[in-house]
């Protein structure tokens, strides 16, 4: 038994392993750790298979960047949603499971009936040298117009995460104190000189988002922060109004 | 060692990347097993590089892993902005188009 034999013989089972726990996992850290460990075995298998230069990016892309953009991810939208894993569409894993078996039994016969027992023919040669200068040979030569539009695929990826990552500022443009007393006292009306009603106020609940009830029952929009209106995270006020109030009309009288 | 085994490994991988894609319902669940499912074929093309002794596979394994960090970056700024609007990671939840 070579070392390279022992060394898969070791890892793969692991591999395995750690792949098939990543689908019973309930938390979405825990799978990401177990796949953290099938990319480092992946990464000792390239350096096995005379391709260091892969093992390495493999380390650095993929278990460096990859994993630590989910797990970025995975805190963002909040590390205990786990998931829930009940099945919806009824059947659905039993269908799935069988289904793979049969596309890994279509796949292992088709590799054992292509195995013809020949040594491989190793990368002595193509590697003789130097690995990286091989494949930057190859990279800067065969296949530079694929290297350049794969880095052209790159940058409009980073520019999409970019456009979606981005959140509309508010548009309530940012002024001094100055400018705000000056448009409240020298404005079109001096109705809100004193401010506007605070949110909640005599209304049921003492929440931002809810409206603050006018003497005679009814809500008032004023009393809720413009960027609440904005973000759409305020209800009909109309819902908040108090019934059964004495009306008051415009001249104060009952 | 015979290379092939190498192969297998990697359909086995593969195939349970699949099935993952298929059962699991949380979004970023079913990313990580798409970048499992791209990690297996990177071990295949690795290893047809040493059977044939051909460094062109090890190239190709290459590009493979840039387009899969792509895919992660426009995958994950989506499940987040979907995260935003809806408060859930879920698939079974952005079902909008079936009602």
């Amino acid at each position: 038994m070579t070392g390279e034999s022992v060394l898969f013989w070791v890892l793969a089972p692991l591999a395995v392993a750690a792949a098939i726990a990543m689908l019973f996992m309930k938390k979405a850290v825990h799978s990401a750790i177990l796949l953290a460990w099938v990319m480092i075995t992946l990464a000792i298998f390239y350096i096995t298979l005379e391709a260091p230069f892969l093992g390495i990016v493999q380390i650095v892309v993929y278990t460096g960047a990859v994993m630590m953009l989910f797990l970025f991810i995975l805190m963002l939208v909040g590390v205990d949603s786990s998931d829930s894993l009940v099945e919806k569409i009824k059947g659905l894993r039993t269908v799935a499971i069988f289904t793979v078996l049969g596309f890994v039994g279509a796949l292992t016969s088709l590799i054992a009936r292509t195995d013809n027992g020949q040594a491989p023919v190793g990368l002595g040669e193509a590697n003789s040298g130097g690995n990286v200068q091989g494949i930057a040979e190859l990279i800067f030569g065969d296949y530079v117009w694929a290297f350049e539009v794969i880095s052209a695929l790159l940058i409009t990826a980073a520019l999409g995460a970019m456009v979606l990552g981005h959140s509309e500022k508010s548009g309530v443009a940012k002024t001094s104190q100055r400018a705000r007393s000056i448009a409240r006292f020298r404005g079109k009306s001096i109705a809100t000189a004193a401010g506007l009603p605070g949110s909640g106020v005599y209304a049921r609940n003492n929440a931002v988002d809810l409206p603050a009830l006018l003497p005679d029952g009814k809500p008032s929009d004023l009393s809720i922060a413009e960027v609440l209106h904005r973000r759409g995270d305020v209800q009909e006020t109309k819902s908040y109004a108090l019934e059964g109030l004495p009306k008051i009309d415009e001249e104060g009288n009952k | 060692m015979n290379p092939t085994n190498y192969l297998y490994l990697s359909a086995i991988l593969f195939s349970i990347g699949a099935v993952g894609v298929v059962v699991r319902r949380n979004a970023i669940v079913v990313f990580m097993c798409i970048e499992l499912m791209l990690n297996a074929a990177n071990l295949a093309f690795v290893t047809f590089a040493k059977m044939n002794g051909n460094l062109e596979g090890q190239v190709i394994a290459f590009f493979t892993m840039v387009v899969a960090a792509c895919e992660v970056v426009v995958g994950l700024a989506i499940i987040v902005t979907i995260f935003r609007s809806r408060r859930s990671a879920s698939v079974d939840d952005a079902s909008l188009l079936s009602r």
